[in-house]
């Protein structure tokens, strides 16, 4: 994927269609319910799932080729049965975001790291490696950030429980 | 040894007690005399689970908490989250309480940028910038204590609309004081952009390149001093941004002092939008709905909002279950992506110069630990 | 008696032929009558009770009263700087208030008393001393630091009877002085065994190439246009000629950066830039020794003042009024004090309106603005000089 091919503001459609096409059903695309969103109205969110195999390429092709800049961030979710990671991807141009999940089991928690993609998924990803205890393949620095580097549990997963919840 | 001196590279830990840091954070810096060569910034002094601790509250109980994530943009905080709820209850706020918003919103850009300017004033030795500057922000904290009630934990969004409509003569004291203020600033300027010496502090200094600041994911004035031109108010418009007219102040030098020169811009911008707000509000009838009811629980789904605050793009993404509590709540912070930048920012610059760049990201150590 | 015999009088000849001074000095002459006084008191209690005995006659002689004169004199000159420096953080402190739009200090006579409260509560304090540190540097630096200080400050004449000694090299002597701090800093700076200290104590050194030629440029100008080391000669010249200002503007707001950057204040404090390096080399120096040294540092302030006002000012001449006696009986001393606080209230100004300079700034500022300029400055002296103007 060379400079020259990049289109600098691609658009809702552009997207989706190059997208799927790119990397068939390994990606697939959420629809929006909602009415009253201005933003959803207006075309500026998309929502997709993708394959944690994929999910550097997927990254790659959406700077290099899309032109989206900025990973706005990354965030971890325990959903009891597995863990997920979401991803929300900006483009400053048309001003759309691209959420992407990812499942991942909970007993491989592994996905390749996008911090190389973008460097302001750095610290993201370190964040959600120490609260929810997904590693990053590839990070350069996977250390513990907020949390004392002394911690051997991941405060965030369900199965921590806080004092009222239990 | 053989009798040479050797000549070595040192660690030097500013922070978290250092007076630069403005908070508990640490900006560990390596320095070859007085040039630095590499810097690793820490956080986490100030975590507080903020994220685990919204998954046992009810969504109401969540705004006041909201507020706490960084004491001087409160009002952009809690108004993020009721904007991430209304987009979950997929309703749209009456007219009226999105101009109030606005309002609010902006009043507060212009207290926190004016803690900001009060902040560099501190950073690069001069005293008078920093009580000059917090003069003109209590004028903007009396009009928060007039229109909301409180002077820093504004509380005054709600899910659905604002907690209360203006009180008489709301109007005329905020015109009053944004003239004011407008005036009182080029003041201030007087002290910062006509002394030679203080724009030889911010120039050329903590360079970024537009690819870099993208990449990065520095976001909010730091970026637009760096060329990208993008301002969630503008691009993505939320409330009632979308209807005022306003300009986005865009450098290209990508220095320390183009960052401040966006932020000082910024501040008349936000006394633009003001005034337009206020004139739009005189127009809808003061009988008008200010806030919707809204049911107590949120429908299952995922949901996102993002907004522009005063330091950056900050953005909330919250998973309903169906329930009165959300089953998880992740924060945006802008200043936590900020300041993992610092890194390439201080890089070959002085030790003198790190206070001069690390105020142009404002830091605020209550959202970037959460 | 009333006062201005008192102060005309000197004390008895026998005295004069002890004194080591051949002028009037009105410190040792203070020292002489309170000697007179309060010895003659005791020695004549004494000598009610023992009639003729050898102590009343020993405490009254020539070489106790010189002696215990010499003492007082010292201290009556410390103790009018000391207020002095009072006065002047006082004024600092009201002067920056008002600048920064609020009051400043208002505790005790318009906040005077707050100087005091201050030194007070910095003796009370804890002496913390680091572990790891050099401990002979670390105390000897600081406690030269604050010796040379109060030593220099002693040093100014406040009239042409108000001194310690009365030397031909007064002003290269004080300059000499002053020049040392830098060095005693570094050292200083280096004992703490902490980093901030060191960079401090670096950049005070690195700071010193800055100031300290075009102040010795200044200097030469100054003693080139009137002849003499000496500083009651220097103001000699200036009260019968014209005050130094007229001649060497220039030089005059040179001499003010210089003596700003000399006394090490904001905006040029670079060895204890706060924002950066917390406290510069005075980091590990807690409680009472960190109140010394902020005293030190405004008698240094007060000896930057006075040289601006010796070199340019005129010292403690005032013009039109020179030629009355009532002058030279009450006003020479107050006059001087009056210029001093005058200057620093320039030195005031330029703390509220200026932020900090950076290390690279100030070496520019020095090598290329003000070396410049105090060679011009030169250059118009001696043709001035060569010219016959003066």
């Amino acid at each position: 994927m060379s400079e020259e091919t990049m289109i600098e503001k691609p658009s809702y459609d552009d997207i989706i269609s190059l997208v799927s096409s790119k990397f068939g059903d390994k990606v697939k695309f959420k629809e929006s319910t909602k009415k009253n969103v201005k933003a959803i109205n207006e075309k500026r969110r998309i929502y997709m799932s993708a394959d944690r195999e994929i999910i550097q390429d997927l990254a790659y092709y959406l700077r290099d080729k899309l032109n989206f800049e900025q990973a706005s961030a990354v965030t971890g979710v325990d959903w009891v049965d597995h863990l997920q990671v979401v991803y929300h991807i900006s483009n400053y141009f048309n001003a759309i975001m691209i959420e992407i999940t990812v499942d991942i089991p909970n007993d491989d928690p592994h996905v390749p790291s996008v911090a190389p993609v973008w460097g302001g998924a750095n610290w993201h990803e370190r964040e959600t490696y120490e609260l929810f205890g997904i590693i990053f393949d590839g990070h350069p620095k996977l250390e513990r950030l907020l949390t004392p580097s002394s911690y051997e549990f991941f405060p965030f997963r369900k199965s921590y429980k806080l004092r009222g919840q239990e | 040894m053989d009798g040479k001196m050797k000549q070595d590279k040192m660690w030097v830990t500013m922070g978290p007690q250092h007076p630069f840091s403005h908070g508990l954070w640490t900006l560990r810096v390596e320095v070859d005399g007085e040039i630095i060569t590499d810097a690793e910034p820490e956080v986490g002094y100030l975590h507080r689970g903020w994220e685990k601790e919204c998954e046992q509250r009810d969504y109401q109980k969540i705004i006041p908490m909201a507020d706490r994530l960084c004491y001087s943009a409160s009002m952009t905080w809690s108004h993020l989250f009721c904007k991430v709820a209304e987009e979950a209850l997929d309703i749209e706020v009456p007219e009226r309480a999105q101009y109030l918003r606005v309002v609010a919103d902006e009043i507060c850009r212009l207290q926190s940028h004016l803690m900001w300017l009060a902040a560099v004033g501190t950073d690069v030795g001069n005293l008078t910038i920093f009580l000059w500057a917090l003069r003109e922000r209590e004028f903007m904290l009396d009009l928060n204590v007039r229109l909301c009630g409180q002077r820093l934990t504004t509380n005054y969004p709600r899910i659905g609309g604002v907690r209360n409509d203006m009180p008489y003569y709301f109007e005329r004291d905020c015109l009053r004081g944004i003239e004011r203020f407008e005036k009182a600033l080029w003041d201030i300027l007087q002290l910062t952009d006509e002394s030679s010496i203080f724009v030889g502090r911010m120039k050329g200094l903590g360079y970024i390149t537009r690819k870099d600041v993208a990449n990065l994911g520095i976001t909010g004035p730091a970026m637009r001093g760096c060329g990208v031109d993008y301002d969630v108010r503008r691009d993505d418009p939320y409330d009632a941004y979308g209807e005022l007219d306003f300009e986005v102040p865009v450098l290209k030098e990508g220095d320390a002092y183009s960052r401040y020169m966006i932020r000082i811009e910024e501040m008349f911008q936000s006394c633009k939008i003001i005034k337009q707000a206020m004139k739009k509000l005189e127009s809808i009838p003061k009988t008008a709905p200010y806030r919707l009811k809204v049911p107590k629980c949120i429908p299952e789904g995922t949901h996102v909002a993002k907004m522009e605050d005063p330091r950056g793009e900050s953005l909330m993404y919250l998973i309903s279950d169906g329930t009165d509590q959300p089953y998880r709540l992740k924060v945006r912070s802008p200043v936590f992506v900020n300041v993992s930048a610092s890194k390439h920012m201080v890089k070959g610059v002085r030790i003198a110069d790190i206070p001069a760049i690390m105020a142009m990201i404002d830091m605020c150590l209550g959202e970037t630990d959460r | 008696m009333g006062l201005t015999e008192w102060i005309v009088n000197r004390a008895d000849d026998v005295i004069i032929s002890m004194s080591p001074y051949d002028v009037l000095n009105l410190p040792y002459d203070i020292g002489v009558k309170v000697w007179e006084s309060l010895g003659g008191l005791i020695a004549w209690l004494i000598n009610l009770i023992v009639p003729g005995n050898w102590l009343s006659e020993a405490l009254i002689s020539n070489e106790v009263t010189n002696g215990v004169a010499m003492i007082v004199m010292v201290l009556v000159i410390f103790i009018i700087g000391f207020l002095t420096n009072l006065t002047m953080i006082w004024e600092e402190r009201k002067v920056l208030g008002r600048m920064m739009d609020r009051r400043g200090t208002k505790i005790c006579l318009l906040g005077w008393g707050q100087c005091l409260g201050d030194g007070l509560k910095t003796f009370m304090k804890e002496n913390v001393t680091p572990k790891a540190i050099d401990n002979k540097i670390y105390w000897w630096g600081v406690s030269l630091i604050i010796g040379t200080s109060v030593l220099i400050a002693c040093m100014v004449p406040l009239s042409p009877r108000w001194f310690i000694v009365n030397y031909e090299a007064g002003l290269l002597l004080i300059f000499a002085f002053f020049a040392l701090a830098p060095f005693l800093i570094l050292c200083a700076g280096w004992s703490q065994n902490n980093k901030y200290a060191l960079m401090g104590g670096f950049r005070a050194a690195e700071l010193m190439i800055s100031y300290e030629i075009p102040m010795l440029l200044l200097f030469a100008a100054c003693v080139l246009m009137t002849g003499s080391y000496n500083i009651g000669d220097i103001i000699a010249y200036q009260q019968e000629n014209i005050w130094l200002v007229v001649p060497q503007i220039i030089g005059f707001f040179v001499c003010i950066v210089c003596a700003i950057a000399e006394s090490e204040r904001i905006p040029f404090d670079l060895a204890e830039a706060e924002a950066e390096l917390v406290e510069g080399w005075q980091t590990e120096y807690a409680g009472m020794k960190w109140g010394l040294i902020m005293l030190g540092d405004y008698f240094r302030g007060f000896v930057a003042c006075a040289l601006v006002v010796i070199m340019y000012l005129g010292g403690w001449s005032l013009p039109f009024v020179n030629q009355f006696d009532w002058y030279w009986m009450y006003f020479p001393e107050i006059v001087m004090t009056l210029k001093i606080c005058l200057v620093f209230f320039v030195f005031i100004w330029a703390r509220g309106a200026l932020p900090r300079v950076r290390t690279d700034q100030i070496l520019n500022i020095g090598w290329k603005v003000l070396m410049p300029l105090a060679m011009l400055n030169l250059v118009i002296t001696i043709l001035l000089k060569v010219g016959g103007v003066f």
